[in-house]
């Protein structure tokens, strides 16, 4: 499904300094059963987020009301495990448009490509800045910028680059998606597919 | 500029349709395989865009995600399980898809039943939306989990967009140790390159290990091969291959068979062929696994005791906080810990030769009195040889009842959790925080070292009891 275009975001981030956070993390298993693409952002690190009896774990980054956002930052290796894309739903549907980590899971990565959130890898010493900055000072800004490839840290001006495959980045500006692109080439597909033994 | 290719080369390449400059390949799909956990979305899609499901008889649909493993043949008791796998079945018929539900003869879990009817063969493009997809790697198929997206752009286009991954070749040369699994082989790798250790790369496996083990052994070392990261691994197709796929139901016969013998025989690894990277272990190195953390990255030789956290690893916050969710302490051994549950089952350990083995080893003795034991057959295939193989009795004997097949504990969708603070050894393959049911703390391992916990109720190395009766 087309999603929202991708161009500047400037906005204060949500730290979450942990690695290898799982999918089972961001959303569990139990929270997978819809049969719409709706209502994820409400159990998003659910267990992180809530105790067994439903009342706030006060310590998590979501329950502390000095952190607001609409990009998450998150330690290395960020979302490995299960290819449910209800994970990066989950981060969508709960407001953010844009992750950033020094390391992603490859599935993941791709999961929030195919669905309008941007995963932006950062070196391991400019997560740490993030980090710093977001410390210092909660509602620092970051700016993320698509059709540059750059992150900035607003108060300090630090900037870094970012990589994105071209055709990713241009989907992302443009708000397509890839089945746009695939039904597009459907006879050449289907000249392909008469060609193969299986 | 050397021509050589690898296996993966030679399987991708032949698969795509169309490259994108600076961009992702127009990658074509042989078989895919669908669940009710995943693909509800996907179907919604292609409904929303009005279009039909371009080749059904390439989609093969079975339920196995949140199904119950007791009383089948009753109402699904969860109204929501109940509503995605009703989805599943109406969707399948509306599209003219294969469609395995619960009860039916063919059901199981969908990386059990595809090579058990020969949908998986070697040579193909195999994707799932379950990241244990891997797992048909072990015939010299592509196969890769996908998300929902990709799952609507099969159904429509039978193709994904994918970037060709970088290249990989692991060795284990030599001979396994006593008591040593190839779920062993895959933990052991996994604790050495971590689970971010692969990302980026396809996995072939290679020496001489995976050319002694049997076809379920490598399923099982490919299926967990996302567990480091990796998009897939693979193994190259070899007579035992082609005699594990002959004769299944969706395998070709005849003429048909002739002319995709003469493909298969095609795909292996050139000589020369370069890989991004290569790695090296040998065999003698290894011994049951077991991990004690919360990644399958944070696994160790059962006899070994728990690392100690490096002081300037920049992980120690990340390392401790695993530690203290188990409930562990560095430098504790692993052997003697009290144990509550036992999982024998999943994509992973889930077929006849898991069951063999833990049955060869809780033959004559007696379930723990502290112990749960789940054990969830893959299939009705493998639940069926379980039984005809006499199997079931000497579970039963021992004080073990089994399951009806499904994913089941491996992710507690259905009611097969574990309560929080209980400690399992699990033959599945993930150990994340609640993975198996909120607060639950899992220690996973091979079905013999879960057979060895199961009859002591404790964590024990299997190889003491096996080698009371070897003796």
């Amino acid at each position: 499904m087309a999603y929202d275009k991708f161009n500047i975001l400037t906005t204060s981030a949500v730290p979450l300094p942990i690695e290898n956070v799982d999918t089972d993390q961001i959303i569990p298993a139990r929270f997978l059963k819809a049969t719409e693409r709706k209502g994820f952002g409400d159990n998003l690190f659910r267990d992180w987020r809530y105790n067994n009896d439903h009342s706030e774990k006060k310590d998590f980054v979501l329950n502390n009301p000095i952190y607001s956002g609409r990009i998450l930052v998150g330690g290395k290796n960020f979302g490995s495990g299960s290819s449910r894309e209800h994970a990066a739903w989950a981060v969508y549907d709960y407001g953010f448009r844009c992750v950033v980590s020094s390391f992603f899971a490859d599935i993941f990565r791709n999961n929030c490509l195919n669905i309008g959130v941007l995963p932006v890898q950062v070196s391991p010493e400019y997560l740490e800045e993030i980090f710093r900055a977001i410390e210092a000072n909660p509602n620092a800004l970051l700016e993320v910028n698509l059709p540059e490839q750059t992150i900035t840290i607003k108060a300090t001006g630090s900037q870094e680059s970012f990589d994105i495959n071209p055709y990713k980045k241009a989907n992302m500006t443009n708000g397509f998606d890839d089945i746009d692109y695939l039904l597009n080439i459907k006879e050449q597909i289907r000249e392909f597919a008469g060609n193969r033994p299986l | 500029m050397n021509d050589k290719k690898t296996l993966f080369d030679k399987v991708w390449d032949s698969h795509v349709v169309h490259h994108i400059e600076n961009g992702p390949d127009v990658l074509f799909i042989d078989r895919h395989m669908v669940h009710e956990v995943t693909s509800p979305v996907a179907f919604l899609g292609i409904k929303n865009r009005d279009i039909e499901v371009m080749y059904p008889e390439k989609t093969f649909a079975t339920a196995d995600h949140n199904t119950p493993t007791i009383n089948q043949h009753l109402p699904v008791e969860d109204p929501l399980s109940a509503n995605q796998l009703r989805m599943l079945e109406e969707n399948s018929n509306e599209f003219g898809i294969s469609y395995w539900g619960l009860g039916h003869e063919k059901n199981g879990i969908v990386h059990v039943v595809g090579p058990e009817y020969g949908i998986t063969q070697p040579g193909a493009t195999i994707v799932c939306g379950d990241s244990h997809t891997s797992t048909h790697g072990a015939f010299g198929a592509i196969a890769f989990g996908i998300g929902t997206s990709e799952v609507e752009m099969v159904l429509a286009t039978q193709c994904i967009m994918q970037t060709k991954p970088k290249s990989m070749r692991i060795n284990v040369e030599g001979k396994l140790n006593f008591g040593v699994t190839s779920k062993d082989v895959a933990l052991y790798i996994i604790s050495q390159l971590s689970t971010s250790g692969a990302t980026g790369y396809f996995v072939e496996y290679a020496g001489q290990v995976f050319r002694d083990m049997t076809m379920e052994g490598r399923m099982t070392v490919c299926n967990l091969s996302i567990e480091m990261g990796a998009r897939g691994g693979m193994i190259a197709p070899d007579e035992k291959t082609f005699a594990y796929v002959k004769g299944r139901e969706f395998t070709p016969s005849g003429k048909a068979w002739d002319a995709v013998m003469d493909y298969w025989e095609t795909l292996s690894t050139d000589n020369d062929a370069q890989f991004d990277k290569e790695i090296t272990f040998d065999a003698a190195n290894i011994e049951p696994m077991i991990t004690y953390g919360t990644n399958p990255g944070m696994g160790i030789g059962i006899s070994n005791g728990i690392p100690v956290a490096d002081a300037k690893d920049s992980g120690a916050a990340t390392y401790h906080k695993s530690l203290k969710y188990m409930n562990f302490n560095e430098g504790d051994s692993m052997m003697g810990k009290p144990i509550d549950f036992v999982f024998l089952g999943s994509c992973t350990n889930g077929r006849i030769e898991d069951f063999r083995l833990f049955t060869s080893l809780v033959k004559g003795r007696k379930k723990a009195d502290n112990v749960t034991a789940w054990l969830v057959p893959g299939s009705h295939k493998v639940e069926k040889a379980i039984k005809e193989e006499g199997l079931l009795r000497i579970l039963e004997e021992a004080g073990f009842e089994l399951r009806e097949p499904g994913c089941s504990a491996c992710l507690a969708m259905n009611d097969d959790k574990v309560p929080a603070g209980k400690y399992a050894v699990s033959t599945s393959n993930r150990n994340f925080e609640g993975r198996q049911g909120p607060g639950s703390r899992t220690l996973l391992a091979s079905p013999l070292v879960a057979a060895a916990a199961a009859v002591t109720g404790k964590v024990t190395d299997p190889r003491e009891l096996m080698e009371l009766e070897t003796a």
